[in-house]
Formats: C-alpha cells, sequence, structure tokens
C-alpha cells in the first residue's frame, strides 16, 4: 500500500466519523450519554496527546498541565463573556476590566497563546531540572497560578474564587472533535518533522542527543511550549464544555487523571492516548456507574455498592495496568490503516516489531 | 546609641503580635518534618518521589477517628501507628517492588496511581464528607504561652520531633540495620553485591517513614481537625519540598528545611498573604533547586556519561 493510498483512507475514515456523529445527534436525544462521553472524551483526548508529546516524545516529566488548562479556560472566558453580561458575572468587582469581547475562534487561539507565553516563563528556571524534579517544579507552578487565580485581589480580572459563567459554548458533539481533531493533526505532524526526531532523541538519551548537535534548552522550551499551547486549547473546550469556570476545578488530581490517560494508552503513542482517553472517560462516567447504586438481586442487597465505589474499582484497574501492563494499550506503535492491513495479512511483522521496541528510560 | 531600646520595644511588639504565627509555624514545621523524613529516606535509597506518602498521612488520620469511635484512646492511638505501618509495609510490597527494575518514571506514575486508589478509597469510607478528628485528652488542653494561647501540642511537637529524630539518627548511625541503609543509598547495586538484603532495608525503610507519618498526624489533626480524602496532599507535597530544601537524603537537612518552611508560611499567613502562603513553598523549591540543587544539607551528585 502506497503512502499516497494511506492518506486516502485515513481522510475517508475521518469523514466517515464525523458523517456518524452527524447522524447520531439526528437520531438520538442531545441529553444522551454518548455524547456526554464523546465530548469530553475528545477534550480529553487533545489534552493527553499534549502531555505524551513532553511526557511521551520528549522525555520531559511535567506535571504542570492542569495549570496551563487552567490558563486557557480563564484566557477564553475573560474574552468571551458577552459585555452586556459582564455586570452579572463581575457583580462583586464592578463588570470587571475587560471590557471588550473577541470571536470564539480568536479566544481559543489566544488560550492556547497565554498559556504558551506562561510556558515559556516558567520553562526559563524549570527546564534546567531534571526528571522527579522537573515534575515537582511544575507540580507547585500549577499550584502556584491556582491560588494566583482565585486570589480577590485580582478579581477585576479572574472574578476571584466566583465562577467565570455564561460565555459562549458549543451544542453539537462535532466541534470538540473537529478543534481537537486540527490540533492533535499539528501535533502529530510536529512530531513527524525534524524538530518531533529532536524530540525523540532527547528522550533517549541526551548526551546523545547534544553531541549530534541538537540545542537541547532550545528543543526542550520547544517541546513545553507547544505542549502548554495545546494545553491551554483544551482547558479553553473544558470549559464550553463545562459551562462554567472555577479555578477549584484545576487540581493536581486533574493532571494526575491526564497522566493516567497517557500511561494507559502507552507513553509516546498518540493514538494511544485518544483511545485511552475515551476508554477513560467511557468506564468512569458510564459503564461503571452501577458500581454507584444500592442494587438488590431479588431481596439480596448487593454488598460494598454505594456512592463512591466505582472510583475504588476504577483506581484497582488502573493499578493493575500500571504494574502488569507498563507498556499500556499501544505501548509506543500508533494505529494505523496500514498497521492493521499488515495485521491481516501477516507481512512485515517482524519490522513491526523492531520499530515498537521499548524506548522508554 | 539611643535607637538601640526603640528597636528592642519594636521588636518586642513585632514579636508579640506575631507570636501565635511563630508558635504555629514551629508546630506545623514540626509536623512536615515528620512527614519529610518518610520522603527523604525513601528518596535517598529508592530515588523514588513517594507521592502516596501524604496519603498515608491521611489514611492515619481516618483511622483514628473510626478507632477512637469504637475503642479508647491508649487502644486507639498505638493501633493507628501499627495500622499505618502495616499500610506503608504493604504498599511497598505490592506496588514499588514489582517495579524495582523498571525505569524511574513506572515507579513515579506507580506512586501517583497508588496516592488516587488511597483517596478514591477515602472518599468511598467517608462518603466525601470532612469527618472531625477526636480530641486527644492532654495535648489538645489549651495552655499559655509567652501570653498568646494555644494547645499543648504546639508546645509537644517540636520537642517530639526532635527527640524522634535523635533517636532515627542514632538507629541509623549505629546499628546494623541503619548502617545497610547508609550503604544503599550511596550505591544501590554494590550494597546489594555486598550481601545486603536490599528488599528488608527498603521495607525497614518505609516502615520508619510510615511510623513517623502516623506521629505527625496525631499531632497535625489535634489543630487542623478535618480529615477530608484529599487533606494530605498539599502537607505532603511541603514536606518534600522540605526535603529537597534541606538535601534529599539528609534527615537533620529535611527537618531544618520543615522547620523553616513552616514558621515562613505562617508568618506569610500572618501578614494577610494567606494566598501567597502555598505558592511560597513551591517559589522557594525553585529558588533552592537552581541555586544550590543540592540543598542545604545534601551530597554532591556527579552524573558519569
Amino acid at each position: 500500500m502506497t503512502k499516497k493510498k494511506a492518506a486516502v483512507i485515513n481522510v475517508a475514515l475521518i469523514a466517515a466519523l464525523l458523517i456518524a456523529l452527524y447522524i447520531m445527534e439526528q437520531i438520538l436525544p442531545p441529553t444522551a450519554m454518548v455524547f456526554t462521553v464523546l465530548k469530553k472524551g475528545a477534550i480529553y483526548a487533545l489534552v493527553a496527546v499534549s502531555m505524551n508529546l513532553l511526557n511521551g516524545f520528549t522525555g520531559l516529566f511535567s506535571l504542570g498541565q492542569a495549570g496551563f488548562m487552567l490558563l486557557g479556560a480563564y484566557t477564553y472566558g475573560i474574552l468571551t463573556i458577552p459585555v452586556e453580561q459582564r455586570e452579572f458575572v463581575y457583580q462583586y468587582f464592578d463588570g470587571g476590566i475587560v471590557k471588550f469581547t473577541v470571536p470564539v475562534v480568536v479566544a481559543l487561539i489566544a488560550a492556547g497563546a497565554v498559556a504558551a507565553v506562561f510556558a515559556y516563563l516558567i520553562g526559563l528556571p524549570v527546564l534546567r531540572l531534571k526528571s522527579d524534579y522537573l515534575a515537582i517544579a511544575t507540580l507547585g507552578f500549577a499550584e502556584i497560578i491556582r491560588a494566583v487565580f482565585q486570589w480577590d485581589k485580582l478579581g477585576p480580572l479572574t472574578n476571584g474564587s466566583n465562577l467565570l459563567r455564561s460565555y459562549p459554548t458549543f451544542q453539537s458533539v462535532l466541534y470538540p472533535f473537529i478543534v481537537s481533531g486540527i490540533c492533535i493533526a499539528i501535533i502529530v505532524m510536529l512530531i513527524n518533522s525534524t524538530y518531533g526526531r529532536a524530540f525523540k532523541a532527547i528522550r533517549d538519551d541526551e548526551v546523545a542527543a547534544e553531541a549530534m548537535g541538537i540545542n537541547l534548552a532550545h528543543h526542550k522550551r520547544m517541546a513545553f511550549i507547544i505542549s502548554s499551547f495545546f494545553a491551554g486549547v483544551s482547558g479553553a473546550l473544558l470549559a464550553m464544555y463545562q459551562t462554567t469556570i472555577q479555578a477549584s476545578m484545576f487540581k493536581s488530581a486533574m493532571t494526575y487523571e491526564i497522566l493516567l490517560i497517557v500511561v494507559i494508552g502507552g507513553i509516546g503513542s498518540v493514538t494511544g492516548s485518544c483511545i485511552s482517553s475515551f476508554l477513560f472517560i467511557i468506564f468512569s462516567e458510564w459503564i461503571l456507574r452501577f458500581l454507584d447504586n444500592d442494587t438488590y438481586i431479588g431481596s439480596f442487597h448487593v454488598p460494598l455498592l454505594r456512592s463512591g465505589f466505582r472510583k475504588v474499582v476504577f483506581s484497582v484497574i488502573i493499578m493493575v495496568i500500571v504494574l502488569f501492563f507498563r507498556k499500556g494499550i499501544m505501548g509506543t506503535r500508533e494505529f494505523s490503516v496500514q498497521g492493521i492491513c499488515n495485521f491481516f495479512t501477516g507481512k512485515s511483522r517482524k519490522k513491526k516489531a523492531v520499530k515498537g521496541g521499548d524506548s522508554n528510560d | 546609641m539611643l535607637r538601640i531600646p526603640d528597636l528592642g520595644r519594636d521588636f518586642m511588639e513585632w514579636f508579640s503580635k506575631n507570636l501565635p504565627y511563630l508558635l504555629a509555624g514551629v508546630s506545623v514545621g514540626g509536623q512536615y518534618a515528620l512527614i519529610a523524613i518518610g520522603y527523604t529516606m525513601v528518596y535517598g535509597i529508592l530515588r523514588l518521589i513517594n507521592f502516596a506518602h501524604g496519603d498515608i498521612f491521611m489514611i492515619a488520620g481516618l483511622i483514628m477517628i473510626y478507632a477512637s469511635a469504637s475503642m479508647p484512646m491508649y487502644v486507639s492511638i498505638p493501633l493507628v501507628l501499627i495500622a499505618t505501618v502495616i499500610l506503608g509495609f504493604l504498599i511497598e510490597r505490592v506496588a514499588y517492588k514489582p517495579l524495582r527494575s523498571a525505569p524511574r518514571m513506572s515507579v513515579m506514575i506507580s506512586a501517583i496511581g497508588v496516592s488516587y486508589l488511597l483517596q478514591n478509597l477515602a472518599l468511598y469510607i467517608t462518603g466525601g464528607l470532612a469527618q472531625q478528628y477526636p480530641a486527644i485528652p492532654w495535648i489538645s488542653d489549651t495552655i499559655q504561652v509567652f501570653g498568646a494561647s494555644t494547645k499543648r501540642v504546639t508546645v509537644i511537637t517540636p520537642v517530639l520531633t526532635i527527640v524522634l529524630v535523635i533517636i532515627l539518627v542514632a538507629l541509623i548511625k549505629y546499628t546494623k540495620i541503619g548502617m545497610a541503609m547508609r550503604a544503599a543509598a550511596k550505591d544501590f547495586e554494590t550494597s546489594q553485591l555486598m550481601g545486603i538484603k536490599i528488599n528488608s532495608v527498603i521495607s525497614m525503610t518505609f516502615i520508619i517513614g510510615s511510623f513517623l507519618a502516623a506521629v505527625g498526624s496525631l499531632l497535625f489533626f489535634t489543630n487542623y481537625t478535618g480529615v477530608t480524602p484529599t487533606v494530605g496532599a498539599m502537607p505532603g507535597l511541603k514536606a518534600f519540598v522540605a526535603a529537597v530544601f534541606g538535601g534529599i537524603g539528609s534527615i537533620p537537612g529535611a527537618v531544618i528545611g520543615a522547620f523553616i518552611i513552616g514558621i515562613c508560611e505562617n508568618i506569610i499567613k500572618g501578614m494577610g498573604w494567606t494566598t501567597f502562603s502555598d505558592a511560597f513553598t513551591f517559589a522557594l523549591l525553585i529558588i533552592v533547586l537552581i541555586a544550590k540543587p543540592t540543598g542545604l544539607f545534601g551530597e554532591k551528585a556527579t552524573d558519569k556519561v
């Protein structure tokens, strides 16, 4: 199969997916659970891929994702609340200091840009640190950002610890799919470019990469900024999905969840992250729901089932994956039409096996 | 010459105004120190940030609540200590031991997974409501210190912390297991070759760390009585920062770092900057890591290519 043919099939698959979603929206009621799952899944897919770019492809173990999502969400909210609504939203701060609105698309890009600018500034000191120190420092930064955004002196801008609301949101499930899809496509293109190869070289061996003439500081900074940009965009999408923004939502637990999604999908696999984010949302929001309800079989009261049990079972499943299936669903491989065809025809299995070798250290 | 009495009086004024914060700072610092030791010892040997340590601290609080509901204090306090130690031991055996030869990142992810599991478990058991910590008699009595009224635990904490640290340092310096710990921290593989049973050394580290976290939780929750599933996260992170600040792997360093962080944090609260008291801790971490990555008392490590 030629490269061109594969591209055509990929485009056809994506178009088929979008059409299927569109038809589903026409048939099913808009409150159906499947739409909640799909919307949230698409948003989480974007942030998981952005985290994977950093953790899986560049080998920078950063835990600041929730902070950058917060920046994106707030930027989006602040820039798009209609002027006439501001008085009600910023009721304790005289309508706030921002007195204009921008179109949604501009606000989405601005959300990413603000996150990227902060990433640049944070990266200046933080990216000198290695592995676990980097993780703690970025986690700390996310916490600082959260505290600062709840500070009442910044109230005219951020509304203090009150909610931001009344900004434009999306109704159709196609919206997050298209935005996330475009962003993930850009990330994939980046990974396949010379930059992406440099990132992977840094991940595999920093010293060797530097010896080959890769500018470590520059490439690490680029990876950090780009990843934060897309985390910011996904933060804005999450804000649209949830219809309100509050800083207390973006806790480190959120970063942990995203990290676990990346791990389940396979560190270093874009399609793995996408698949696992949908699985994660489906399991946590939908399939395991029954564990939260008191259940009777005849007159027998099933023990243990009550509110919160779902999350316990869910975290046990995650622990099992982390301990026994360390490579996740996809390892470092990618899901592709080519791969499926090869799987069925049994062609070039050996080559794939070599390519799929473990390279995380 | 004339200004000196003025300065003295200014200082006294500042001192008496900030005394409650200073006392709270010393007390919180001691509690952070007890948690920080667990971090620094585990990191020293395994090079692992035990993200679940803060949650072990939280679970110790919950055990105390449920134990004291049905048992008298003199049974429930030892029970808390023993149960927490068992928990720490089991976590190491189940979640970290199978990953001994795996990349460091996998172990860290496993630690995050354990933390997630413990928090969800606590959420399930408590039903998400903040649980009221029981008042432990004697240490939660109110007393007067230099005219400021405070709970007795405020004074006990630093003393108890220092006593425990002295015992621990003696243990590490003069006993066989302590020597094994130092050897493992110095060079993991070589110590194995020298016949040190590395698994029992690591288990011992987790046992000591969990024991001190349990003591810390007894003291901490006497002051801050609401136990929620996420209550351990922040003290845990701060204790880790304290460990890094003091030089990771060094026990006296962790203790001094914890006291400094506890005191600074409470003085910042006293100045009305409560929003930034958490931010300060992390800003300190970044400054330390950039200016002196080995911390106050850390040993310089060189990476060989």
